[in-house]
């Protein structure tokens, strides 16, 4: 059985693991900011440098987050996986990203208009506060990662 | 209180501490600085016995002895199977090897994987860097065996693409329905399409019921310590999680008094450890 | 004087004047006697060739950091507590070669080290030092250290009844001693009550027995017996320190970071004299020592200390870099693990780290200061 190329998208955005445990109300609104988008193994998705638009929350696939630096090739430092988050520069100033992000491979994404998802935080003070007390532990995570991967921690 | 003649004796040595010499009959390079040596008996006689996680005392004549897991197939018994990196006088000049050449082996010794509690259960193998081949005869026996387990999920982090060693074998591992193997790297550049990221990453994309697994975890001790409080958080019980440590040794048999960890001789009550009866010394620093 | 047949458990008289006679008997059987000497300023073992390589009028005085020889007012032949040396020198002797490797072709040939030589007999063993040989039979015996068993097995144990103790002694709180009741092969009390000089003599073993023969000897009778048994009584009264070996180790494993730690380790050197000094401590590295052409090799055996920076040397680093974690290690093994390694503690109260710490840590203060249970907020580099 081929799966259905426009899932029931109500029920995938609020089964995402990110927006499980978020308030359905406000998991709603969310969702209506939402489209959904389909990436080929090497496209990229967000441009290190460019101003940030979206908060991206993967489905299927796999994304590289890559270093880009001058003198050098491209370096990945992380890979996320399906039922992660990509992207949280848009939160704060200077609202650009700071990384590539590329697909690997086939990959699917439910962009959430990032402009338009800060108003709703703006205007949801407590609906906002959950919302950042989800997202904060995913970032920890990923700095905890980072910093044990800067420490060689599969090295010697 | 005895000692276990059976884990000291080796073949053709009179005490537990002479070396005896092998042949060198392949030196393949895994990595830029790690290579698998595959020894073998003067005479053809039988190798001694061994099991999955010991490790033997390899010995380099005039320069001395270097204590490196055993990393081959336990049924195997015309040879030896070691992988070592260069990291040192000795470990250099056993990379440099060729076939033809001397290396002096004396073991096997110290405790293996407790393979039996892992019966009817699940396990989770988690490897860092040289951490794959003390685990590598245990993953031949369990497949060997394999109706005896669960699920089997197989996590193995290193630097780079380049660091990953037993290349070719991983390949055909991840070709075998009855095992479920993810790699992962710190970094990589554009031709990797695998994972970035930490071993424990990897986790949530493991299959295995935490309160019915069995866990080995064997890398460098921040590695192990990370795993083992992933796994623990997840449900894993404590009991069912073991490591492999690593300290200097000398003499490989407790006397010499250097591989000490807390009460523990690591050449002889290790190197594999559960994580219940170790975490509060691993949680002391300089231990 | 009559001529007796001595047995196990019998107890004899052997006059001050006869003593040559019985050290001319051992070198008879065969032994080479090793005992107590004046040597560096200090009572050292060595060989023993007639009675007057022993040292006759001297004492020791010891503190904590200081050893001196002070001259007696007797002559007294065991007049001392204990020296610098304990038997592990003879028994795991500081350099030792293991094996000799010759190369063969592309391949090499091992010859153990077989050579041993004539049997050892060790006069002037204190309790303590007895009860350290137990401990140690244990440590090697776990390991199946075959060089260490072949001479313990040979070696002839004439232990020497403390006359008085040492400035940092503590064996009755270790319960080691003073007196040896077992072990020995022969036991010997000096007692001096003018005009009478004399020994008595314990039997331990047949081969005691075996070597008192044509050793004049007289049976010693009940005020004999007494007047042995009131000088180890005094001697027991008169311990310099104490230690409560009760919980320590509990009280050491369960302490990891007590604020005691960081205060030692200020004025410890990692000198490793404590651990040299110690009877019970065995901590050893091997060495390939290859000739100028590469075609023979030696591979040998020697002392090594927790205290040195390169022990614990793991990965280019070490895992004990700090004094304080060596410290630690090493006390919190010696009265602490060594229970779980070996079933006994791994201290048998003869002070001998105390009094060749050169800056006079004393393990007694320390254990009693990590008694204390830490205060709950440590002032940060504060003093004690």
């Amino acid at each position: 059985m081929t799966k259905p190329h426009t899932a029931d998208r109500s029920s995938s955005f609020s089964q995402h693991p990110f927006v499980r445990d978020l308030p359905p109300p406000f998991a709603a609104s969310m969702e209506r900011l939402a489209v959904e988008r389909k990436y080929e193994a090497g496209d990229l998705l967000l441009r290190e440098g460019e101003v940030a638009h979206e908060f991206l929350l993967l489905i299927e696939g796999k994304v590289a987050l890559e270093a880009v630096l001058p003198d050098r090739p491209r370096l990945t430092i992380q890979t996320v996986g399906p039922g992660e988050v990509v992207g949280w520069s848009w939160l704060a100033a200077p609202y650009r990203w700071r990384l590539d992000a590329r697909a690997l491979k086939p990959t699917r994404v439910f962009s959430v208009d990032s402009d338009r998802l800060r108003t709703l935080l703006d205007e949801n003070p407590v609906d906002g506060y959950r919302f950042l007390l989800r997202l904060l532990p995913v970032i920890a995570q990923r700095l905890e990662n980072t910093q044990f991967q800067l420490l060689d921690v599969h090295g010697s | 209180m005895a000692v276990d003649a059976s884990t000291l004796a080796v073949e053709g040595s009179t005490s537990p501490v002479l070396p005896v010499p092998y042949v060198v009959r392949r030196a393949s390079r895994e990595t830029a600085d790690t290579v698998t040596l595959v020894l073998g008996t003067e005479r053809g006689r039988e190798t001694p016995r061994f099991r999955s996680g010991q490790f033997n005392m390899l010995y380099v004549f005039g320069m001395g002895e270097v204590a490196i897991s055993i990393s081959g197939d336990l049924e195997q018994r015309d040879s030896l199977v070691h992988t070592v990196r260069a990291a040192g006088k000795i470990t250099n000049a056993l990379t440099e090897m060729s076939p033809g050449s001397t290396v002096g082996v004396r073991g096997p010794y110290g405790s293996g994987w407790p393979l039996p509690r892992a019966a009817g259960k699940d396990v989770v193998i988690v490897a860092g860097g040289l951490g794959l081949p003390p685990l590598r005869p245990a993953i031949y026996d369990m497949l060997r065996h394999r109706d005896r387990y669960g699920r089997i999920e197989v996590i193995y982090g290193a630097r780079s693409p380049k660091d990953l060693v037993y290349y070719g074998e991983i390949q055909s591992w991840r070709a075998l329905p009855g095992l479920r193997f993810q790699t992962t790297v710190d970094a990589a550049g554009r031709d990797w399409y695998g994972d970035v990221g930490l071993v424990t990453a990897r986790l949530p994309d493991a299959r295995f019921d935490p309160p019915n697994t069995v866990a080995f975890l064997c890398g460098p001790e921040i590695m192990m310590k990370l795993t083992a409080q992933a796994l623990e958080a997840r449900g894993v019980p404590a009991g069912s999680i073991f490591v492999s440590l690593e300290r200097n040794m000398k003499c490989a048999v407790g006397i010499c008094g250097h591989c000490q960890f807390g009460p523990e001789f690591v050449c002889r009550d290790g190197p594999v450890f559960s994580y219940e009866e170790i975490r509060r010394f691993l949680a002391v620093r300089e231990v | 004087m009559t001529r007796v047949s001595p047995a196990v458990g019998d107890r004899f008289v052997l006059e001050r004047s006869d003593f040559p006679t019985f050290l001319a008997r051992l070198r008879d059987r065969g032994y080479r006697v090793v005992g107590p000497t004046v040597r560096d300023g200090a009572i050292a073992y060595g060989e023993i060739r007639d009675e007057s390589d022993l040292p006759t009028g001297w004492t020791d005085r010891q503190e904590a950091g200081k050893y001196r020889l002070e001259r007696r007012s007797d002559a007294a032949l065991f007049g001392y507590a204990v020296g610098p040396h304990s038997w592990k020198n003879y028994l795991f002797p500081s350099r030792e070669r293991l094996w000799t490797g010759v190369r063969a072709g592309a391949s090499f040939e091992i010859r153990p080290e077989e050579s041993e030589g004539p049997p050892l007999a060790f006069l002037g063993v204190r309790a303590c030092e007895m009860a350290a040989m137990d401990v140690s039979d244990r440590v090697f015996g776990k390991a199946g250290d075959p060089g260490y068993h072949r001479r313990r097995r040979k070696a002839l144990r004439i232990a020497v009844q403390c006359g008085q103790a040492g400035g940092t002694c503590f064996c009755v709180s270790m319960g080691t001693g003073p007196a040896v009741r077992a072990g020995h092969d022969l036991a010997l009390t000096e007692i001096l009550a003018p005009p009478r000089h004399y020994f008595l003599v314990e039997v331990g073993t047949a081969e005691g027995a075996a070597v008192l023969s044509g050793v004049p000897l007289s049976p010693a009778g009940p005020s004999d017996t007494a007047s042995a048994e009131a000088v180890v009584a005094k001697t027991a009264a008169s311990m310099g320190r104490t230690m409560d070996p009760a919980g320590l180790r509990d009280l050491l494993v369960n302490n990891p970071e007590h604020p005691r730690w960081e205060i030692v380790a200020r004025r410890c050197l990692a000198c490793t004299n404590c651990t040299m000094a110690c009877p019970t401590c065995f901590c050893n590295t091997s060495e390939e020592i290859p000739s100028l052409s590469g075609e023979e090799t030696e591979r040998w055996r020697r002392w090594d200390s927790c205290f040195n920076s390169g022990f614990s040397a793991l990965h280019g680093s070490s895992v004990r870099a700090t004094t304080k974690s060596r410290y630690r290690q090493w006390l919190t093994h010696k009265l602490g693990t060594w229970h779980d390694q070996f079933g006994s503690s791994g201290c048998v109260g003869c002070g001998r780290c105390i009094t060749w710490c050169p800056v006079g840590i004393d393990l007694t203060e320390e254990v009693a200061a990590i008694r204390v249970p830490a205060p709950l907020a440590a002032p940060a580099g504060g003093r004690p």
